[in-house]
């Protein structure tokens, strides 16, 4: 890499870690409304987030049905609080409805349909992303297209079978332009996903459905980055990416309570939450 | 020969069924599904073919042979069949997707709830061995299939009677943009309708025989069955109208209130469970408005049914076509002796 290249590359990161910064804020805007919800996944996933809708991604906002845009399927239906953040930012959505999120008669639903602009399925039904995404890849390959397909899962989503059937077909298929990322925060609905079901070992089940593979800290830009740079070098196989996550990433009182799936926050903690985000962006920034 | 050969070959016994002709009709088609679909795909690119390992058993096999490039085979898998089909049909493509009714419906209910019914997704779901077509037993026959269907919003559903209207069907869904179900007839299939005069119409009932005595509602292979009691009832002196409403959903109520607004004594015959189907569909209409009618459902009871060849099966459930016509003379009977007392 030359230097120009290197100084560009740092001025990269730089930027999409302002844009997930701002991405984080309008997820406590949005969870502050209901006073509790999504917001540990909504803050682990801003860095992905803002490295697909304001770097990977080709897509036009003005004209949400392109056919040739980059597609991002949402499955995992409860993490719509981090795309709808995304989706303000990037000007698809308007940033005063954030303030409806989760609100009777919002579009802006806890768990998101595709009734809502930006949203190219309805996930939430855990398990019908993979499949979804599959058929798109397979769809736009056909009429040779070159839109990729981005679809992200979740740790516990990997124990619904239907997944697994759709990692056969993507492989099957040799859809290499598909990129599946799993959130890997170890969270589900009943407790950690090791105790609930184990899925470990994540990496070796990916390769051995012949999908080539990857596992990075999801919460660093430059290593999302790295990551996508390699999904991009053609293998006649479709990408995995395992993304280990902190839930509540950015705000240390919901690092801590991140042993929950749904976190509940009194109404006199959104002030210090929004104080910590502020606070550990700074902390960043130093880390240069 | 052996005496117990001798009589156990007397007795039918449980095929491997690769045919819908039930009854050994007189004229057949030959895979008139699979035909249609390459008809339909050499008049629109955008039609793409999808099977979960029964490509052979739902004449999807004519399709992939002829648009190799337009065909998916997604191995044992329903689930993903419905969610990549969903995904073929949201980057603008028609997918046809074949499988049994048991296993679109019952084990992949979800994915065509979500993944097509919820955002009108243009899948076609054309699904084989509908009620008692096959030889083999509750595992293969899909009995309950049209309730579930029927109670899926934005869901078409579609009961095709023979070879003739199933191939018109496939034309009509193939234009229509949004999600179907449509029960599948294959190998040799019957002809029952006239293909020269006969207009498949989507979510429009057909009247094929008037009568003034008896109304039989019927949908899907039954329809046959329906026509056959009517020419039987007519001997005996019983004019029974014949109504065939293939499509269950949107269903043609406007149909189905004008005919027994004059004939009061009603029998709906469907090869489904006589709940959630078209004798359901046909109590809810009348009764909503008020209409006084005589019902007699005829259709599979309360149960899972055994296995067995095909003419066992449906004799021993009585859908056959004298099962049929006794119903219609068993009801006008206790009318009279109603009107008498």
């Amino acid at each position: 890499m030359s230097v120009a290249e290197s100084c560009s590359a740092v001025a990269t990161v730089r930027s999409l870690k302002v844009r997930a910064q701002k991405l984080r804020r309008h997820v406590l805007r949005m969870a502050e409304q209901v006073g509790q919800g999504y917001v540990g996944q909504g803050l682990g996933i801003a860095d992905l987030l803002a490295v697909l809708y304001f770097h990977e991604m080709r897509y036009d906002g003005q004209r949400l049905d392109w056919p040739d845009r980059d597609r991002f399927v949402l499955s995992i239906g409860h993490y719509s609080i981090g795309l709808y953040a995304a989706l303000a930012e990037a000007g698809i959505l308007p940033l005063e409805e954030l303030d409806d999120y989760g609100a009777d008669g919002s579009r802006l639903e806890m768990s998101g349909s595709e009734t809502t602009p930006g949203f190219e399925i309805t996930g939430g039904s855990l398990g019908q992303g993979l499949p979804q995404a599959v058929g798109m890849a397979l769809g736009v390959r056909l009429e040779q297209r070159p839109a990729r397909i981005f679809c992200l899962l979740s740790d516990g989503e990997l124990q619904e079978g239907a997944t697994w059937e759709a990692a056969l077909a993507a492989s099957h298929y040799c859809l290499d332009n598909l990129v599946a990322f799993i959130d890997y925060n170890n969270q589900q609905a009943d407790g950690p996903t090791e105790k609930v079901m184990n899925v470990e070992p994540i990496v070796d089940k990916w390769t051995a459905f012949g999908w080539h593979t990857q596992r990075i800290d999801g919460n660093n830009i430059a290593a999302i980055l790295a990551a996508l740079e390699q999904t991009r070098i053609p293998q006649g196989k479709p990408h995995a990416v395992v993304l280990d996550t902190r839930m509540g990433k950015g705000v240390p009182l919901f690092e801590q309570r991140a042993k929950n799936h749904f976190i509940r926050v009194d109404a006199t903690e959104w002030e210090l939450a929004r104080q910590q985000l502020e606070e550990s962006n700074e902390g960043e920034d130093s880390d240069g | 020969m052996d005496n117990r050969i001798e009589n156990r070959s007397k007795k039918g016994v449980t095929g491997t069924l690769l045919s819908s002709d039930t009854t050994g009709a007189t004229a057949t088609a030959s895979a008139p599904f699979g035909h249609a679909l390459v008809r339909a795909g050499e008049r629109n690119p955008r039609i793409v073919g999808l099977t979960a390992d029964l490509g052979l058993y739902t004449d999807m096999h004519v399709f992939a042979k002829r648009f190799p490039e337009r065909f998916f085979q997604v191995g044992m898998a329903e689930q993903n069949l419905l969610g990549v089909a969903a995904g073929l049909a949201r980057t603008g493509f028609i997918p046809f997707a074949t499988t049994y009714c048991t296993f679109a419906t019952r084990r992949a209910y979800d994915f065509l709830a979500i993944g097509a019914a919820l955002g009108r997704a243009n899948v076609k779901v054309i699904a084989g061995l509908p009620g008692l077509t096959t030889g083999y037993g509750a595992t293969h026959q899909g009995i309950d299939d049209l309730a579930l269907m029927r109670a899926l919003p934005n869901m078409t559903v579609i009961d095709p009677c023979d070879a003739t209207e199933l191939e018109q069907a496939v034309e009509a869904i193939a234009d229509y943009n949004g999600p179907v179900y449509l029960r599948l007839l294959r190998g040799q299939v019957p002809i029952v309708l006239d293909p020269a005069s006969y207009r498949f119409e989507l979510g429009k009932a057909k009247l094929l025989r008037a009568g003034s005595d008896v109304a039989l509602l019927s949908t899907g292979l039954t329809t046959e069955r329906a026509l056959q009691a009517a020419t039987r009832l007519a001997e005996s002196g019983i004019e029974a109208a014949v109504l065939h409403l293939s499509t269950l959903k949107p269903f043609d109520c406007q149909a189905v209130l004008s005919l027994v607004e004059n004939i009061r004594n009603v029998v709906t015959v469907e090869n489904h469970l006589i709940t959630g189907g078209l004798g359901s569909a046909v109590a809810e209409v009348v009764t909503e408005v008020g209409l006084q009618v005589r019902l007699k459902r005829i259709g599979i009871p309360d149960c899972f049914c055994a296995s067995g060849s095909i003419p066992y099966l449906v004799k021993r459930y009585h859908l056959d076509s004298e099962s049929i016509a006794a119903a219609a003379r068993d009801m006008l009977t206790t009318e009279k002796r109603l009107s008498v007392s």
